[in-house]
C-alpha cells in the first residue's frame, strides 16, 4: 500500500511538473494524419518528412516560398556536368552532442539507398559518394543531373556514431522483426528537438538551443495532436485548444473565419487532380462498347474534357479553394506555364466529337475514383458524372477508400481501370518528375511510368523526357518541357482539372507560413502574447 | 463444477479461432496494404517486393496458420503504420479505453437506476415524463451525433470541456491514468457521457419496467399492509428483486462498452484501442486489426465465462440439474 502511494505521488508529482513551464511559448497544432515513425527513410510522404524537417536537416532547405538555402551545405559547385561538390558546414552539433562531418553525409547516402529505405530515388544508386576532407564531399555521377539537389530538403542527414550506437543502420521497415531505435527517438541537427514521441498520440516537440541558424519564430515547445474527425478538428481550433489545425473542409472555412479569434489561411497547393482514361487495352474493361476502346480516339478523349464545366466544379463543389488546371503541374513549378490554356466548356462540341467518332447516343464506362485522398474527391467525380451524362456518356461511378481504390486502379492490381480520377504533386519540384511518373510508356508490369494507369505511350515524349533529365541549360531544358506537355495537351492525354487548394485553420494569436507543399515549418511560428 | 469450467474454456478456444478465422477471410477485402505503407515514388517492383516480404502473397489459409501461431505465443506482428511490436501499441493504448468504458459503465448504473426507480414509482409525473423523452433521445440517436453536439455545445460555445484527447496523464508504470488530475477527469466527462447514455437508457428501462411489475406483486402489498415506511418498501424490498436482470445486463454490456467504444473515441480523438483500430482499418495495418478483433473476443468469451460461472454458484435449479444428468 505505501509503495503505491509513493507511485502515485511520484506520478502526480511529475504530472505537476510537466504542467509547470507554462510561460514558455507553447504552439499546439493538429493534423488530420499520424506521425507514425520518427524514422526519416521510411515513408517518402510529406507530412512524415515535412514534420520531421523541423528536427533532422538535409544539405539544402527550402523555405516558405519553397526557395532552395544552403542547409548542412554551405555551398556548393559543380566541377563539371557529372561531378558536385558541397562544402559542409562547420560547427553543427547534432542534438546529443556529436559534431556533424562529412562521414556523416556518406553515411546518409548509403543508408538511404539500403534495403527498407523508402526514399531510394532521393540519390540513385550509381552515384558515387566520396569524402574529400572532414567538410567536404564530392558526387559523382554516371549522367549529368540538373536537379540532383532539389529533394534534398527531405533527405536528412543522420549522426553515423548515434545510428551505428543504436544498432539502427538498418532503416526501419515493417517486415523487420526487431524494433527500431531510429523510429522512436531522433537525433538531428534542426531547430527543434524531440522531446516525447508517443506514435498516434502526442509528439513533443523542444526548442534546439544550441542551434546553429537563426530562427524566425519564437515558439519553446510545440506539441502536435493527431485529430482524425473533420468536425472535432474545427471544434478544437474554435475551443481555443488548439493553435492551428489542418487541414479544415472547405465548408467549414466561413465558420473558421466567422469566428471571433480565429482565421482560414488559404492557398494554392502544389497538387494536380486531373482524369486519367485508359488508352492501352484495345477494349475497355468497363464499357458496353466491345470490340474496340474509344479512349484510343483522340475526338473522344477531348469530348470527354470539353463536356465538364471545371469552372463551376472549382466554385459549387471546391468552394472556391482551387484553381483551373491546364497543365499537369502546378504553374509554381513550371516558368512557362501561363502559356497553356484550357480547352473550353462547350458541351455543344463535346456532342458533335462525340458523334464524328462514332458515338452519337454516347456511350458506357466505368469511373473509379477514391473517397477519402483528395478534397471532396468523390463530389468531384459527382459532378464529372452528371456533366457526362449532359452529352451522352452514362458514367458507372466506383467510389472507394483510398486503400481498395489504390489497390485496383495502381500496378498491383494490374490497372484495373478504364476512367479514374488521381491528383499528383512531384516530389522534387519539378516538371520532369511529372513527365517521368505519369507520361512515359510503361509495360503491363508497370516498368516505365509506373502511374501512367492509362498506358499510353508517345515515344517523341519518352525522349523529351530523357533528354530533359541531363539537360543543364534553363532556357533549353524548359523548351522541351514546354513541347513535351504541349504534345501530351494537344492529344488530351489527360484531362487536369484542378490545382487544389490548401485551408489551414488559425488562432490569432499565432502567425505561421503556409508552404505550397502543406508542410507546416517550426521556424516560422511566432506566438504572440 | 471443475468439468463445467473446463468445457467452457474449451469452447471459448474454438469461439476465438472461429473470430480469427472470419477476421482473416475478411481482410482480403480491406485493401491493399502496401501502398499505403510507400511513398508515391516508390516503383512497383519495390512494392511487389515488400509485399512479397509481408508474406501478402501467401495463400489465407497459410497466412492464418502463421497468424494463429504466433498469437498462440502472444506475438502478434509488428504494425505496418508504426513499426512497433502490436502488443506494445495495444498495451499502451488499453488503460485509454478501460478507463473510459468503466466511468461509461459507472455512469450508466449511477444515473440509470435512480430514474428507472423513479419512474416506476410516479409513472405520471411530469419529470418521468421528462425522463423517458430524454432516454428516447439517448436510445435513438447515433453515438456520434451525440459527441458533436456535446462537443459544439460544451467546448465551442460554453467553452467549459476539452473538446479532445485525455487532458493530462500520469504513469503509474504499468497502466496511464488520466483520472488523477483535473485536466484528466475534465477529459472523461463528455466522452463518458456519450458512450454511456444508450446503456443508461436501457438500465433505466428496465430497472422501471422491473419495478412496476415489483411493485404490482404480493410482497410488496403485504410489506405495505404491515405498515413499513415507503421508503423500505420501495428500496429495500422493491428494489433489491429487480436488480437481477440488471446486474445480468450490465455484465454483458460492459464487453459492448469496450467493443463500441470505436466510435466515441473516434470522435473525441481519445487515445485508446477502438482509435487506434479505426486508424488500422483505414490503412489496412493488418496486425493491429487482427490482434485488437482477437482482444475483444477475449473480452467478450471472460465476461460470458464469468456469468456462466456466477449464474452455477447463484442458481441452485442449475447445479441440481447437472446433479440429475450424471
Amino acid at each position: 500500500m505505501r509503495i503505491r502511494n509513493a507511485a502515485l505521488a511520484a506520478g502526480i508529482a511529475a504530472a505537476l511538473l510537466a504542467a509547470a513551464p507554462a510561460s514558455a511559448k507553447t504552439f499546439k497544432y493538429a493534423f488530420q494524419g499520424v506521425l507514425n515513425t520518427l524514422e526519416p527513410y521510411a515513408l517518402n510522404e510529406t507530412f512524415t518528412l515535412g514534420t520531421l524537417g523541423n528536427v533532422y536537416e538535409g544539405l539544402i532547405w527550402r523555405d516558405k516560398d519553397l526557395k532552395i538555402h544552403p542547409a548542412l551545405a554551405e555551398s556548393w559547385e559543380v566541377l563539371s556536368p557529372t561531378k558536385w561538390r558541397f562544402h559542409l558546414r562547420k560547427g553543427v552539433k547534432f542534438h546529443n552532442g556529436n559534431d556533424f562531418n562529412a562521414d556523416d553525409v556518406v553515411f546518409s547516402a548509403n543508408r538511404v539507398r539500403s534495403k527498407g529505405s523508402d526514399l531510394t530515388n532521393y540519390l540513385n544508386a550509381d552515384v558515387k559518394v566520396t569524402k574529400v576532407d572532414d567538410y567536404t564531399v564530392d558526387f559523382e555521377l554516371s549522367g549529368p543531373n540538373p536537379i540532383l539537389n532539389y529533394q534534398w530538403e527531405f533527405w536528412y542527414i543522420l549522426d553515423k556514431e548515434w545510428t551505428e550506437e543504436h544498432d539502427a543502420v538498418s532503416v526501419t521497415s515493417a517486415s523487420d522483426t526487431s524494433p527500431n531505435y531510429a523510429a522512436l527517438h531522433a537525433n538531428g541537427t534542426g531547430p527543434y528537438k524531440v522531446v516525447s514521441h508517443e506514435a498516434g498520440v502526442k509528439t513533443v516537440f523542444e526548442k534546439n538551443e544550441n542551434y546553429w541558424g537563426k530562427v524566425e519564430g519564437n515558439a519553446d515547445r510545440v506539441e502536435f495532436t493527431p485529430i482524425t474527425q473533420d468536425a472535432t478538428r474545427v471544434a478544437a481550433l474554435l475551443s481555443g485548444e488548439m493553435d492551428l489545425v489542418y487541414p479544415i473542409p472547405v465548408q467549414d472555412i466561413p465558420r473558421v473565419d466567422g469566428n471571433q479569434g480565429t482565421r482560414a489561411m488559404t492557398g494554392p497547393e502544389l497538387r494536380t487532380i486531373f482524369l486519367g482514361m485508359d488508352q492501352r487495352r484495345d477494349e475497355l474493361l468497363y464499357s458496353n462498347v466491345k470490340g474496340k476502346n474509344p479512349f484510343k480516339d483522340v475526338r473522344v478523349r477531348k469530348a470527354f474534357y470539353q463536356a465538364i464545366d471545371e469552372n463551376a466544379i472549382v466554385k459549387k463543389v471546391m468552394r472556391g479553394l482551387a484553381t483551373p488546371s491546364a497543365l499537369m503541374i502546378s504553374p509554381f513549378l513550371y516558368d512557362r506555364a501561363g502559356e497553356f490554356k484550357r480547352y473550353p466548356y462547350d458541351p455543344k462540341a463535346s456532342k458533335a466529337l462525340l458523334a464524328e467518332a462514332g458515338y452519337p447516343d454516347g456511350f458506357e464506362v466505368g469511373m473509379d475514383c477514391p473517397t477519402d485522398r483528395y478534397v471532396n474527391d468523390e463530389a468531384i467525380c459527382q459532378a464529372v458524372t452528371a456533366y457526362l451524362a449532359r452529352v451522352g456518356i452514362k458514367v458507372d461511378l466506383n467510389a472507394q477508400p483510398k486503400a481498395k481504390y489504390f489497390a485496383k486502379i495502381l500496378a498491383s492490381g494490374g490497372y484495373d481501370t478504364s476512367f479514374y480520377l488521381l491528383g499528383w504533386t512531384p516530389s522534387s519540384f519539378d516538371a520532369h518528375n511529372v513527365l517521368f511518373s505519369l507520361m512515359n510508356c510503361r509495360d503491363d508490369s508497370g516498368a516505365g511510368s509506373p502511374f501512367n494507369n492509362g498506358g499510353w505511350c508517345d515515344e517523341k515524349v519518352d525522349d523529351l523526357t530523357a533528354k530533359i533529365l541531363v539537360e543543364n541549360d534553363k532556357t533549353k531544358r524548359d523548351e522541351m518541357i514546354y513541347e513535351a506537355f504541349k504534345k501530351a495537351n494537344d492529344d488530351v492525354r489527360y484531362i487536369p482539372l484542378h490545382q487544389q487548394g490548401l485551408a489551414w485553420g488559425v488562432s490569432d494569436k499565432v502567425d505561421v507560413a503556409q508552404r505550397a507543399d502543406n508542410v507546416l515549418s517550426f521556424r516560422y511560428v511566432d506566438v504572440k502574447e | 463444477m471443475l468439468a463445467f469450467i473446463i468445457r467452457r474454456l474449451l469452447q471459448a478456444v474454438l469461439v476465438m479461432l472461429a473470430v480469427a478465422l472470419i477476421a482473416f477471410t475478411l481482410f482480403r477485402f480491406v485493401g491493399d496494404p502496401v501502398n499505403q505503407m510507400v511513398g508515391q515514388d516508390t516503383t512497383p517492383a519495390q512494392r511487389a517486393e515488400l509485399r512479397e516480404s509481408l508474406g501478402l502473397n501467401d495463400p489465407v489459409p497459410v497466412q492464418f496458420a502463421r497468424f494463429i501461431a504466433n498469437a498462440a505465443r502472444f506475438d502478434f506482428g509488428r504494425s505496418y503504420q508504426f513499426k512497433q511490436p502490436v502488443s506494445d501499441l495495444i498495451g499502451s493504448r488499453l488503460p485509454a479505453t478501460f478507463e473510459l468504458s468503466f466511468v461509461s459503465a459507472l455512469f450508466a448504473l449511477l444515473v440509470g437506476i435512480p430514474m428507472g426507480v423513479y419512474t416506476g414509482l410516479n409513472r405520471t409525473s411530469i419529470l418521468s415524463k421528462l425522463f423517458l423523452t430524454i432516454s428516447l433521445i439517448g436510445i435513438s440517436l447515433p453515438t456520434f451525433f451525440i459527441g458533436i453536439l456535446l462537443i459544439f455545445v460544451f467546448s465551442v460555445t460554453l467553452q467549459w470541456l476539452p473538446s479532445f484527447g485525455r487532458g493530462e496523464v500520469v504513469d503509474l508504470g504499468v497502466w496511464t491514468t488520466g483520472l488523477l488530475t483535473v485536466s484528466g477527469l475534465k477529459a472523461i466527462i463528455m466522452p463518458a457521457i456519450t458512450l454511456g447514455l444508450f446503456q443508461m437508457t436501457l438500465i433505466m428501462r428496465l430497472v422501471r419496467s422491473e419495478m412496476l411489475e415489483v411493485i404490482r406483486a404480493d410482497y410488496i402489498k403485504f410489506a405495505r399492509a404491515r405498515g413499513l415506511p415507503d421508503r423500505i418498501v420501495h428500496f429495500r424490498h422493491a428494489l433489491k428483486n429487480t436488480l437481477v436482470p440488471v446486474i445480468t445486463i450490465t455484465g454483458l454490456q460492459l464487453g459492448s462498452i469496450i467493443a463500441f467504444a470505436i466510435i466515441t473515441e473516434t470522435v473525441f480523438q481519445w487515445p485508446g484501442m477502438g482509435l487506434l483500430f479505426l486508424q488500422a482499418v483505414q490503412n489496412v495495418d493488418i496486425p493491429i486489426m487482427a490482434a485488437y478483433l482477437m482482444l475483444i473476443a477475449f473480452v467478450f468469451v471472460v465476461i460470458n465465462l464469468i456469468v456462466d460461472i456466477l449464474y452455477f454458484v447463484v442458481d441452485p435449479r442449475l447445479r441440481v440439474e447437472r446433479a440429475v444428468q450424471s
